[in-house]
């Protein structure tokens, strides 16, 4: 057990946890950040993606001991009042189904735009093909990726 | 106006002041598409006057809706409480609502599966909607002293018009939850409905975009522990032993020890679908420190012997189940199912003289279809919160069917039904996986064994490994023609491990004067059951792939040869226990015709289409590809679908469209093989679901709009996807798919998957 000092959602957190343990379970287990869903554990599903320094990378994979002072952001972190441009274009387009991979995916579309903000079809489908979405609404996201570029 | 008699329903008419267990209310949310500006927003009230089961009224005029059945990603939660707010004549911008605990004394058919949400709960929820607006208006009526018949109603407003009297729900309701309910109620006129058929935005919406706490895995409660379990690793394998000792020294390992779901005299339902009934259960602080130690928890596994048990029918008949025992491999079932596809089956079907007619044949089509067992791969795997505590336990888990498991709860733990209260999580999928909710089991019997409430959870290799799978089947056709290609007969003989896909009385069946169906099975110890529409989710693609064959043979454009059929079906049935209606089946497949433009296609466009009828709705479809750089894309599909009126259209679109891309997924990747008993895939690595680039690019869904009362939709969407892709595929490179996933053969035309 060891003690780190993380930089999660514009808090600083303290947590006293296995140095392998990865990011999600801290989040989830430890600081009761529980938006941020375990999928597969082998960052296949996209399901627990979160924002290092404002890159989105897959939490299930991501040891505590490797965050050091990067700067965490999780989908309760996303927006102060969940009106990111992500976020409202997913309510205009009513993406969601069961709803459970959908933060890894606001979370991947919203890294994805900040660096390119006017992407064509193939970039986004490339940027999001690493998030499954079991029930399928793969071209809602992509019409509220589309949405959300139009509005950034 | 429909009048309907309300005690036909007593129990969504109780009036019960608290809600049993306490509740564990997660889910309140404002209902409106977008935010409640201050102006409009009404707030929570003082006070909540409760009419019936479903619905509870504010003095401030606030609605609170129950949406009984659970919720997995159909819109139930939005959808059913549409209904009651139609009937109940409310302002939806007025409307909270709340996801129901399991209550059956409160609420009918808490269960989602086979797509019957919607059809099974229009009549109640529409009477129970139109009874708390009749108490509404009786309360008026007494409160202004004239008759109730001149009172009108409208978005939450009762007026009496010739006094000018006015006055929102809410000043009524406290009178109105005291007097008695009226024992018949009018309903709307289908065309005086304002809500349905309005698109309203999923009441979660908000709440799932910012990630709230909305699913069972969510669940925190103070001195909760977290778990993980251990199954055996194949199936026909059973625990032997476990050397406890192998991790109890593991930082934060409370406790190692065998779990049981199954007492030794239960007798089970038909729902108590469970692949191990024996595992192990790892207690600790976290969910990281339990998978670690489950990983070094040194474990002996032993051949399982056959077993048998008692199960319980639905008629109250018990009879016995035996599973055989072995290590099963999937080229052993691939090899079996060839067998049995050559030998006689059990009829179950037979017009005509179907034998005679294939004697006399100038031409015999025979093509067999296949397709393996799929895992459903839930998004959110099994898991479940469970706080037991002496002779009282609450549960919040992912369960389509609590009444299912309730039973085998109360077996388990040894704690009468009336203790024990399912609430009912939002699930992360469930596509028939968690009609089966052993989970909930095992969870209750760990907080029992360690007196404290606990989260269990499985890994994804837990979970695709220890699953409750779509079976693998095949079938196959045979159609007889004369000289000049007409069909004289057909022939259908399909099986699976361990289940038959087959249904003799669905179309073709009623079109064509020779006509035999058998069917046969073979014993597997590999759990199996409901998938999205189950059998047909397989029965469909080979019976509308064989058509397509079949209408290429005798030169017949594919949909006009199914109308010509259909045509027969309707005008001189064969045979008098057809289940489909003709003219509705067709009517899909005209829709199609129109809206895909299917005689003038896009240029380099391969087309293909399917229709199929299930879940008591029809569906046909058309899927275009084309092949791009070497590699076929699904360009666009096109979606007919006759499932009655359709509550909320935009809602059922999405839902349309998730069929659409989770058929295409499988028909070119699904594919769960077995080694000695073992699943040769375990994660999404290995298991290759469809991904974004995958997906179609364009999906259009259409309704027929014909007022019927409301059908399945959830499942209906699926089935004919496989077919009408196969057949698209095959104007495309020039092959047909018989088996699935089609990507391998795919492949082997040196086309990039």
């Amino acid at each position: 057990m060891a003690l780190f000092t993380l930089n999660i959602n514009g808090k600083t957190q303290e947590v006293d946890v296995d140095s392998n343990t990865p990011i999600l379970w801290v989040l989830r287990d430890h600081l009761d950040l529980v938006g941020t869903k375990f999928g597969c554990g082998i960052a296949q599903c996209g399901a627990c993606t979160i924002h290092l320094d404002g890159n989105a990378v897959r939490s299930c994979q991501l040891p505590v001991s490797a965050v050091g002072s990067s700067v965490i952001t999780t989908i309760e972190g996303l927006s102060e009042n969940g009106n990111h441009p992500v976020q409202e274009a997913w309510l205009e387009h009513d993406v969601p189904q069961c709803g459970y991979c959908q933060a890894g995916q606001i979370m991947t579309a919203a890294a994805f735009l900040k660096n390119n903000p006017n992407p064509t079809e193939e970039e986004i489908e490339n940027a999001m093909n690493g998030n499954i979405c079991r029930c399928g609404t793969y071209t809602r996201i992509k019409a509220a990726v589309q949405t959300a570029s139009q509005k950034l | 106006m429909t009048t309907v008699n309300t005690k036909l329903d007593r129990r969504s008419f109780l009036k019960v002041s608290a809600l049993a267990g306490g509740g564990m209310m997660l889910s309140f949310s404002w209902l409106a598409g977008c935010k409640p500006t201050p102006e409009e927003e009404l707030g929570l009230p003082k006070e909540w006057f409760e009419l019936n089961s479903y619905i509870k009224i504010g003095e401030n005029g606030a609605v609170t809706l129950y949406s009984p059945n659970p919720e997995f990603g159909s819109n139930v939660k939005t959808s059913m409480p549409m209904i009651l707010a139609e009937e109940l004549d409310t302002d939806w911008k007025n409307v909270f609502v709340e996801q129901a605990d399991f209550y059956p004394e409160r609420f009918d058919r808490q269960f989602t599966g086979g797509s019957q949400g919607i059809r099974m709960g229009w009549r109640p929820m529409r009477t129970a909607g139109a009874t708390a607006r009749a108490l509404l208006v009786n309360a008026a009526a007494q409160t202004w002293n004239v008759p109730s018949t001149e009172i009108t109603t409208s978005a939450g407003i009762l007026e009496h018009k010739a006094s000018g009297k006015k006055a929102h729900y809410g000043e009524m309701a406290s009178l109105a939850a005291t007097l008695e309910v009226p024992e018949e109620v009018q309903l709307k006129d289908v065309n005086d409905f304002k809500i349905i058929g309005n698109s309203k935005k999923n009441v979660d919406g908000e709440n799932i975009v910012t990630g709230k706490p909305l699913f069972a895995l969510d669940h925190r409660v103070e001195g909760m522990k977290y778990a993980a379990i251990v199954h055996p690793p194949a199936f026909g394998m059973r625990l032997k032993s476990f050397d406890k000792n192998s991790v109890s020294g593991m930082h934060g390992i409370l406790d190692v020890f065998p779990i049981s779901v199954f007492k030794d005299d239960y007798t089970r339902n038909s729902f108590d679908t469970t692949t191990f009934p024996e595992i192990v259960a790892i207690v600790g602080n976290s969910t990281w420190e339990v998978m670690q130690a489950k990983k070094s928890l040194k474990v002996e596994w032993e051949n399982a012997p056959e077993t048998s048990f008692q199960m319980a029918g639905w008629g109250g008949n018990t009879s016995s189940v035996s599973i055989p025992a072995g290590l099963e491999n999937s080229s052993v079932h691939k090899a079996r199912m060839a067998e049995y596809s050559q030998k006689p089956g059990t009829i179950l079907r037979r017009d005509g003289d179907p034998e005679g007619a294939f004697k006399k044949a100038a031409k015999v089509i025979e093509r067999t279809y296949s397709a393996p067992f799929l895992a459903h791969n839930t998004m959110e795997p099994m898991n479940c919160f469970a706080d037991v505590k002496g002779d009282k336990a609450v549960i919040y888990g992912p369960t389509q069917a609590p009444e299912f498991i309730m039973g085998t709860l109360v077996q388990a733990l040894g704690i009468p039904r009336e203790n024990i209260q399912i609430n009912l999580a939002r699930m992360g999928g469930g596509f028939g996986r968690r009609a089966y909710s052993h989970h909930l089991v095992e969870a209750a019997l760990i907080s029992q064994k360690i007196q404290a409430p606990v989260s269990m959870v499985y890994t994804r290799e837990d979970d695709m490994s220890a699953g409750v799978y779509r079976p693998a089947y095949s079938a196959t056709y045979r159609a007889a023609m004369d000289e000049n290609n007409n069909l004289l007969a057909l022939h259908v003989k399909a099986g699976g491990i361990p289940e038959s896909p087959i249904h003799a009385n669905r179309f073709p069946a009623g079109a064509i004067d020779n006509y035999l169906a058998e069917s046969w099975d073979i014993p597997s110890n590999i759990t199996i059951g409901a998938f999205r529409a189950p059998r047909s989710n397989f029965i469909a693609g080979a019976e509308q792939s064989f058509l397509d064959e079949l209408a290429e043979a005798m030169g017949k454009d594919p949909i006009e040869f199914r109308l010509e059929l259909l045509k027969r079906a309707e005008t001189n049935p064969v045979g008098e226990n057809n289940d489909y209606l003709p003219q509705r089946y067709a009517s899909v497949l005209e829709l199609v015709r129109e809206k895909s433009n299917w005689n003038s296609p896009q240029p380099n466009v391969s087309r293909g289409v399917s229709a199929y009828f299930c879940h008591n709705s029809y569906v046909a479809e058309v899927v275009d590809t084309v092949i791009k750089n070497n590699q076929p894309v699904v360009e666009s599909v096109y979606a007919a679908v006759d499932c009655g009126i359709v509550v909320n259209p935009d809602a059922a679109r999405n839902m349309g469209e998730g069929a659409i891309v989770d058929g295409i997924g499988n028909a070119f990747f699904g594919e769960l093989a077995f080694e000695n008993g073992t699943p040769t895939k375990t994660n999404f690595d290995k298991y290759r679901m469809i991904r974004h680039k995958e997906a179609p690019k364009k999906i259009e869904v259409h309704f027929v709009d014909n007022g019927e009362e409301p059908t399945g939709l959830g499942e209906p969407l699926f089935p004919p996807v496989f077919a009408a892709l196969a057949n698209s595929l095959y104007k495309a490179t020039g092959k047909r798919y018989y088996e699935q996933p089609f990507a391998p053969q795919l492949e082997m035309q040196n086309l990039k998957m």
